[in-house]
């Protein structure tokens, strides 16, 4: 398939009136019109079954190269589905649309072969292990690339568990901790979150919030002061996607944009911090009027 | 002391290779001492260090008088069928002594070869422990590369003196025909420990094996640990028994078993006599292929102030943690392959570092013929 490129104009936004007020925001245009951004991620009309019950219907979804997009959505919305069927479970049937990631239809490829193409994924309760060091997997996720483990570890505050069985007895934050240890090895291009602070304290919601800027390659390198935000963003080649029920991520990375699934249908989209804040004040309501009167 | 050599070095390949997947070390000079069987013949017998004696059982019968006090004192030659063909019948077997206080830091190996087809071979080891020393054995039980015919009945009567310590690992190697009945009993004295390691991965007609260990002092430990995979065709009644019988004692039996298609009954039982004494029993299923497995654990507390627990679980692997392992971009065999490697290496610990990375190359192995 030959690239397509994109046109400069963000995706559509839903019920946001000042999208430009917010900083991250500022100059989007011109970086996606300078560097000719296509998308990391497009997802054209899925609707996916689990046992022959629908959970997503004619989802239509755009990542771009270098943005975070932030899902929200109350429980059983189908967040999490959305997640694991762009992951490739098998579970998650894909009975209508595509699935393409950077320019390849992966609708049908397996887990694998989307791991290794640059997909990543951080789940919310992962399995246990028995017998497989953290430290073992961690290897096993660099796939024969040269990491410095040490460092990793140390930079999440994992060094003291690397000995232990994958996810063996560990607490709701080094559960997250570790996922995103895996993720810093596999070095993926498009990150998957799936409600990366459910079940951690305070203190570790913040070391997460770096850590995933980091994976996303939005830690400063060098002094701010060297590059404009422009610059900044015309170096983002790392995509993500978070999934969050709380919202309380937000206050530590930059999401660029925002969306809302309800009821197994994408609704609205737009700024990020404005759909929280909607959210935090009238709960999904607008999400039933926005499906009852204007279908995305 | 009767020396005899034999160069293992000599030997085919595949002779070689399959004496080193039981666990022996063709390079005698990592080892403390070397016992060979062939049959009912030792073909070799040589220790090096001073304070450790390694003589076959029918020579140690000889040469110590005293040694008929410890024979068929940990178990009755009446105990059944096999015991009873052992004392009847010829037979041979390693005795191994570490005087008091000697601590050795290689490991004696021992194998207890059949090489000739249909044959019955019959030992007796007996193994003592004197008081503050401490002993490694490995014993590999084998036959030949070509034979897969054979019967393996093997008494072993273990006395580990006060403050005595034996880390004991035997690994079986046998053809696919071989009917194989150890009959292990142990005695284990104040503030001495026996852990033991029980391996077999590969191709058996039938092991049936539930080795007794009484702790008669106090303090005394023991640690069973067996890893078990049951081939198609073979069946595998393995367990053990720890008896808790002095104040303090404490007691470990671990089972790791894993069928591809063979029957596994895995048994433990946990005995509490007195008060004050702790043990655990884990028991941990993996059916592969098709398969067997039958767990059966059990405690029994014979007064109260005893602490005495289990777990068992047997299953298949489970489909999350191989899709887990492939969204890091392992494959479905890649996946499966780590998950059996963690599976039968978990809690398997106090292996030597050679004996471990031999363990790894045989659980490699094993794990790519499965798949």
């Amino acid at each position: 398939m030959k690239a397509v490129v994109q046109s400069a104009v963000p995706v559509d936004f839903h019920g946001v009136t000042n999208l430009l007020t917010y900083p991250l925001f500022n100059g989007n245009k011109g970086v996606n019109s300078c560097c000719g951004v296509r998308d990391m991620l497009k997802i054209e009309g899925l609707t996916v079954e689990i046992n022959g019950k629908r959970v997503l219907n004619e989802i239509n979804l755009e990542i771009k190269k270098g943005e975070l997009l932030v899902l929200f959505g109350p429980n059983g919305s189908g967040k999490t589905s959305l997640l694991m069927t762009i992951m490739g479970f098998p579970r998650y049937k894909v009975v209508k649309g595509r699935i393409i990631f950077k320019d390849q239809d992966i609708t049908h490829l397996p887990v694998y072969e989307r791991a290794k193409m640059g997909i990543g994924i951080s789940f919310q309760r992962p399995p246990t292990i028995t017998g497989l060091k953290t430290g073992d997997l961690v290897k096993l996720c660099a796939h024969g690339k040269k990491i410095d483990m040490e460092r990793l570890a140390e930079e999440i505050n994992f060094s003291h568990l690397l000995d232990r069985d994958v996810n063996d007895g560990l607490s709701g934050g080094e559960i997250k901790r570790s996922e995103l240890l895996q993720l810093m090895a596999q070095e993926p291009d498009l990150i998957l979150l799936d409600e990366p602070e459910s079940g951690v304290d305070l203190e570790n919601i913040a070391l997460i919030g770096e850590t995933i800027k980091k994976l996303m390659g939005r830690a400063p390198t060098k002094p701010i002061t060297c590059r404009s935000l422009k610059e900044e963003k015309a170096e983002r080649k790392k995509s993500g996607l978070i999934i969050t029920h709380t919202g309380h991520i937000l206050r530590y990375v930059p999401a660029d944009k925002g969306r809302i699934l309800y009821k197994g249908k994408m609704c609205v989209g737009g700024n990020p911090f404005e759909i929280l804040e909607q959210i935090s004040k009238y709960g999904y309501q607008e999400c039933i009027r926005c499906l009852n009167g204007n279908s995305i | 002391m009767s020396e005899r050599e034999f160069n293992l070095t000599a030997l085919p390949k595949k002779e070689k290779q399959r004496l080193a997947e039981a666990g022996i070390e063709a390079d005698f000079t990592k080892r403390e001492g070397t016992f060979i069987q062939e049959d009912l013949e030792v073909v070799h017998c040589k220790v090096e260090q001073e304070g450790l004696e390694l003589l076959s059982t029918q020579e140690a019968l000889q040469k110590h008088d005293w040694l008929k006090d410890y024979l068929w004192q940990c178990m009755s030659p009446d105990k059944d069928e096999y015991t009873k063909a052992v004392k009847e019948g010829p037979f041979n077997g390693y005795f191994i002594r570490a005087l008091p206080g000697v601590k050795n830091l290689k490991p004696i190996q021992a194998a207890l070869l059949i090489a000739t087809s249909g044959f019955v071979q019959n030992v007796h080891n007996i193994i003592i422990v004197e008081e503050g020393a401490e002993l490694h054995i490995i014993t590999g039980c084998l036959t030949t590369p070509h034979i897969s015919k054979g019967v393996h009945l093997g008494v072993t009567e273990v006395y580990i003196k006060k403050g005595g310590k034996l880390h004991f690992t035997m690994i079986h190697r046998w053809g696919k025909d071989v009917i194989v009945r150890p009959r292990t009993a142990v005695k284990v004295e104040e503030d001495g420990q026996f852990i033991s390691n029980y391996i077999t991965l590969g191709e058996v007609k039938s092991v049936q094996m539930f080795p007794v260990v009484r702790l008669k002092g106090k303090r005394a430990v023991a640690q069973l640990q067996s890893v078990l995979v049951a081939p198609p065709g073979s069946q595998l009644d393995v367990g053990g028994e720890v008896i808790c019988g002095a104040p303090q004692a404490r007691a470990e039996i671990i089972s790791r078993a894993m069928t591809t298609g063979g029957q596994i009954i895995s048994r433990g039982r946990l005995v509490g006599e007195v008060g004050g004494v702790k043990g655990h029993l884990e028991c941990k299923g993996l059916i592969l292929k098709n398969g067997f497995i039958h767990a059966i654990p059990e405690l029994v507390a014979k007064t109260d102030a005893v602490e005495l627990s289990h777990e068992a679980a047997v299953g298949k692997i489970a489909q999350e943690e191989i899709e887990y392992l492939m969204a890091r971009g392992l494959d479905e065999e890649e996946a499966t392959s780590v998950i059996v490697r963690g599976f039968l290496e978990a809690d398997i610990e106090g292996l030597p570092a050679a004996l471990q990375k031999k363990l790894d190359e045989v659980i490699e192995e094993t794990s790519k013929d499965l798949l």
